[in-house]
């Protein structure tokens, strides 16, 4: 197991987010979490970056990563797509870039990096030298990703990437993603509202109620579950 | 008219110093949020060291370039050892460290060098540049250093990988931590880097108005009438600001009858309460906004 998750619990002040979390990651596998808002989705990702208070256990690689600061569970190669996207909007997209690749030395990869995300996301190249803020919502997802890739992560830690985007990107979207993890074998762990999509896309699935996993199995027979299928994939 | 340029130029000399102090401010203020009260005294003890060394014998520039380097240490060493561990404290605890530093600083001054006014030397000499009676060598030479180092930070932040790093801290901390940013040694960085440029507004307008413990206590105040009037939150912004601060001085003390030089400081002091009044958050400031 690349990602071990036992026993975790969140809180904010003084009320508990997370009650007691356990779930595993493979190398080069993608597991996603389901559930309505406020289950605690986005708290478990936050949980594991360490930007909430926590207890329980994170293992990374076999190594114990709980209560080290965010920014150095990021240089073991775990990059967090925040919801809010996280975007330096004063910038540009390329110092946007830049900024993902913060970790690295390698001047001349990040070079070609920055590149290669713009083949991925040819309307990034286009706006390079805008400022992110001017974006729109769609291309400051792209660039949020984009930003993610450049640290050139083992592990994605993606919250809710549909989000506000036109369903024809969206699919765009999660194709790249599905390609990132095939040929690069990053593994991802994703949050989505979209339910049907990241169950399609992931091999597990984990439904989350109150801070709680009420349901845990391979992704093709949990999205064969009647009562998923009734609240979250509506049909 | 030949006045009037006269006192604009000789307004652009003083206003390179606001601007430099206006700038140390909002380097500062970009870190943590919080106005350096101690920014001047900061400044006043660089320039005291400096003035030490040249006491001793050194050469102005050996004495100019080892107090800026010792100054960026102490500013580090500030934001650690003191600052850090407040860094979540309730405001008035973060604005009572500011006011002990203030104090710590400026008795020091008095203790080790006392309180009798020196003077302090310049390397551009004090004689009418280009004998036009227009400005001063000494003059022209601190708008020199002023631009010089503005251009140097400019580069710095703009085309270095470490200022970019500083921008993004400054500007989203959450998000500079999520991509590997190690935003508590940034602030370090900034307070350094504060307290360098302060220690060369100190040395730069020691000649002028002569170093004792309060020596940039008003200078302070016009820095922060620039940085206000620019926008804390726009570091070319203060540095404009800084300037114009330095004009308006200038030409209120020459041209409104009952201002003079007493009223000076009232002047500056007026235009910060003007500028909050109209443009809150200064003329290039930007209003933070903040998601709910």
């Amino acid at each position: 197991m690349m990602l071990e998750v036992r026993g975790l619990c969140a809180f904010y002040g003084q009320s508990q987010a997370l009650h007691g979390l356990g779930f595993g990651l493979a190398e080069g596998g993608i597991v996603t979490l389901l559930g309505a808002n406020g289950a605690g989705k986005t708290t478990t990702l936050r949980a594991l970056c360490g930007m909430v208070r926590m207890t329980g256990e994170i293992h990374f690689d076999g190594k114990p990563i709980t209560g080290r600061a965010t920014e150095d569970i990021v240089r073991l190669g775990i990059a967090h797509v925040p919801e809010a996207r996280g975007t330096f909007v004063r910038m540009t997209v390329e110092e946007n870039l830049r900024l993902g690749a913060m970790t690295r030395r390698d001047h001349s990869a990040i070079a070609a990096d920055i590149d290669e995300v713009y083949s991925i996301f040819p309307r990034l190249r286009e706006r390079r030298k805008q400022q992110a803020g001017t974006l729109s919502g769609g291309e400051q997802q792209m660039l949020a990703v984009g930003r993610g890739l450049m640290l050139r992560p083992r592990l994605m830690l993606l919250d809710e990437p549909s989000f506000g985007l036109a369903p024809l990107i969206v699919a765009e979207l999660f194709g790249i993603l599905r390609r990132l993890n095939r040929e690069r074998q990053v593994a991802m762990l994703i949050v989505e509202q979209n339910a049907a999509l990241a169950l399609d896309l992931a091999d597990e699935a984990y439904l989350l109620e109150t801070g709680r996993i009420v349901m845990a199995g391979p992704a093709p027979e949990i999205a064969k579950d009647e009562a998923v299928r009734r609240s979250y994939l509506g049909y | 008219m030949e006045q009037l340029l006269q006192q604009v130029v000789a307004g652009l000399a003083t206003g390179a110093i606001y601007a430099t102090m206006a700038l140390a401010v909002v380097m500062v203020y970009q870190a943590i949020d919080h106005l350096n009260f101690a920014q001047g005294e900061l400044a006043t003890f660089s320039t005291f060291l400096a003035w030490q060394m040249i006491e001793w014998g050194w050469s102005y520039w050996a004495a100019f370039a080892l107090t800026v380097a010792i100054s960026f240490v102490i500013g580090v060493a500030i934001d650690r050892v003191l600052f850090r561990p407040v860094r979540n404290a309730p405001i008035l605890s973060q604005l009572v460290a500011f006011i002990a530093l203030f104090s710590i600083l400026n008795s020091s001054d008095g203790e080790i060098w006392n309180f009798t006014i020196k003077s302090f030397p310049s390397p551009f000499g004090t004689k009418p540049l280009f004998g036009s009676g227009l400005i001063s060598t000494h003059q022209a030479g601190m708008v020199a250093v002023t631009l010089v180092m503005l251009a140097l930070l400019y580069v710095f932040f703009r085309g270095s990988r470490l200022g970019l790093a500083m921008r993004a801290a400054a500007a989203n901390p959450e998000a500079a931590r999520l991509v590997g940013i190690r935003v508590g040694w940034m602030i370090a960085l900034g307070w350094g880097l504060s307290t360098a440029i302060g220690a060369v507004a100190g040395i730069l307008i020691a000649p002028v108005v002569f170093l004792d413990p309060n020596m940039m206590l008003g200078v302070l105040l016009y820095g922060f009438a620039g940085a206000v009037l620019g926008g804390l939150s726009s570091p070319g912004g203060a540095v404009l600001g800084g300037f114009a601060v330095g004009i308006i001085e200038n030409l209120a003390g020459t041209f409104i009858p009952f201002v003079g030089q007493e009223l000076k400081l009232t002047v500056a002091l007026i235009v910060i309460v003007a500028v909050l009044m109209v443009r809150p958050a200064g003329i290039f400031g930007r209003v933070a906004v903040s998601r709910v």
